[in-house]
């Protein structure tokens, strides 16, 4: 396993990265760039390395936000997707109404937020699941309409209820598919918090990067990025040794 | 002509009891007719197969045998009884072995107990006991993926046995092995089928195979299917291989083909 991890480092990935630092380092102290406009990424390194404690505290609210509203966003995406399989009739009313929903750009409902939810931690949990629960949704959705028409079939003979054939067929069948989808939400669930507390907050990474901004501290905006990508990657690695432990007949059967 | 005669004297009451049964599909805005009036019976117990060319039809007929498909004309009467489903009469293995690629064998092999809402330790141990018949035995907790095809036509036939159906409809079960595993897998449904005694429809596509499992045997005629020929297979039992280089056996042979290239 860890053998296995250790393989799937991208090798090539970190290799360009690595040039393009080296490129942002020395083009910032060619063209002298000052430090507030755009920092060199040893400014941005050594104010992260200055900053952690106190970036890590404030992590730990964007973080509790992130992943309280991705299991919201995975419970409404269940439901939805398992009513929706009930039948074609409430598919073809629900589904509209979710793709309706992803019009709605989630930045102008934030006033409305505020006004439900005051500043604590909920308008933060609600915007994650607005902006997560859709991609978690549809791939459930077509992952379960994909299932093995034969396999329904099947059940049909034995007698099965609708209710029985989602169970032991549909969602089992659609489990790959739905953890592509979450892991996509899983890499917006951060964003979204952010974005949640820069609609007012007293602590997260989002009042952090507001703050800073604030006063011109771009190595420190830069600092909060750098750590919102490493939680987000911690969180998609997360999702990926669920899904691995979930359906590790999925996994034997690809690599066959 | 043997037809009339068998029909009219079957030994046992029919579980199974097709007459003039038609159907067609709406293929391309056209109707395509697929079965013209097939009229089959299975008796209680026996061992039925049906022969015919690739797309005659006769997977429709297990589907409608199975309430899968409606018949357009015909009436379809299930173990003598008019108003039986055949959810309550009928296991179907169909002809992919449609394990589910997320449960293990032994969850696999009780599908229809837990659909049925019986109690799965109990079902699981009902089947732990079976398994060397159906030999998987040491294979309860490998994933379908792991067998061999073989392997896996044991356990949608497991599958199918262990829905306690007085009717197992077993559409080409064996098609996809290879000759070797085939005679085995011949061999060892007999076995199975002698322990259980229930009613077999069975397809397939050879016909030393229909020759040498059944009690009866009908031959269709390409699309629309209509019965070409029926025929009891008197050879005694229990059958070895070695019985299909008897002079019967290839007197039998020769007929069903003669039917088959005939029409
Ligand atoms: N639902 C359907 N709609 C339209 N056409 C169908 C449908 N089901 C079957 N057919 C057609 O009916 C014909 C008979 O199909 P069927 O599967 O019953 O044949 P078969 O005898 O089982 O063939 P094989 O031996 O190859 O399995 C085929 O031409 C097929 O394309
Ligand atoms: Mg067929």
């Amino acid at each position: 396993m860890i053998f296995r991890l250790i393989n799937r480092i991208p090798v090539t990935a970190l290799g360009i990265m690595a040039v393009l630092l080296v490129l942002w380092e020395a083009g910032v102290h060619i063209t002298g760039m000052p430090v507030w406009f755009l920092p060199p990424p040893s400014r941005v390194f050594t104010a992260l390395v200055e900053m952690l404690p106190q970036l890590l505290d404030h992590s730990r609210y964007t973080l509790l936000a992130a992943l309280t509203g991705l299991t919201a966003a995975v419970l409404v995406a269940l439901v939805l997707a398992v009513v929706m399989a009930m039948s074609p009739r409430i598919r073809q009313g629900v589904y509209p109404l979710l793709v309706f929903s992803q019009t709605i750009p989630i930045i102008t409902i934030a006033p409305l937020l505020i006004i439900w939810f005051g500043f604590g931690i909920m308008p933060k949990v609600v915007v994650v699941t607005l902006v997560c629960f859709f991609p978690v949704a549809v791939s459930m959705a077509e992952g379960m309409q994909a299932a093995d028409a034969d396999m329904v079939k099947l059940l049909q003979v034995m007698g099965a209820s609708r209710w029985q054939t989602i169970k032991l067929i549909l969602i089992p069948a659609a489990l790959p598919s739905f953890f592509a989808g979450l892991k996509i939400a899983g890499t917006y669930a951060m964003m979204g918090a952010v974005i949640g507390e820069w609609l007012g907050a007293s602590s997260g990474l989002g009042v952090f990067m507001t703050r800073a901004s604030h006063a011109y501290q771009a190595d420190s905006v830069f600092a909060a990025i750098m750590i919102i990508s490493l939680i987000s990657l911690l969180l998609f690695a997360l999702i990926e040794l669920i899904s691995r432990l979930t359906i590790p007949w999925y996994y034997n059967e690809r690599r066959k | 002509m043997t037809t009339r005669e068998s029909i009219n004297n079957l030994k046992y009451d029919p579980v199974v009891l097709l007459e003039g049964v038609a159907k067609s599909f709406v293929v391309g805005g056209k109707q395509l007719p697929i079965l013209d009036e097939v009229s089959v019976r299975v008796g209680e117990g026996e061992f039925v197969s049906l022969i015919g060319p690739s797309g005659c039809g006769k997977s429709t007929l297990f589907n409608i045998i199975c309430g899968l498909e409606r018949p357009d004309r015909g009436r379809v009467v299930l173990a003598g009884n008019e108003n039986l489903r055949a959810v309550d009469t009928v296991s179907y293995m169909p002809q992919k072995d449609l394990l589910l690629p997320w449960r293990t064998v032994l969850d696999n092999v009780i599908l229809a107990r837990e659909v049925a809402g019986d109690d799965r330790e109990k079902a699981r141990r009902e089947a732990k006991e079976l398994m060397s018949l159906f030999g998987l035995a040491g294979f309860e907790k490998s994933y379908p993926a792991e067998l061999s095809g073989g392997m896996r036509q044991r356990a949608a036939l497991m599958r199918t046995m262990l829905a306690h159906r007085n009717i197992l409809l077993l559409d080409e079960p064996f098609g996809a092995l290879d000759a070797i595993t085939r005679t085995k897998m011949q061999q060892w449904l007999l076995e199975v089928w002698n322990r259980f005694r229930r009613a077999i429809f069975f397809i397939t596509h050879d016909i030393e195979e229909a020759i040498f499992l059944s009690d009866r045997v009908y031959v269709l005629t390409p699309r629309p299917a209509r019965v070409a020929l029926h025929l009891n297979i008197n050879l005694p039992r229990p059958r070895r291989y070695e019985c299909v280089t008897a002079p019967d056996f290839l007197a039998i042979k020769k007929q069903i083909m003669q039917a088959l290239t005939s029409t």
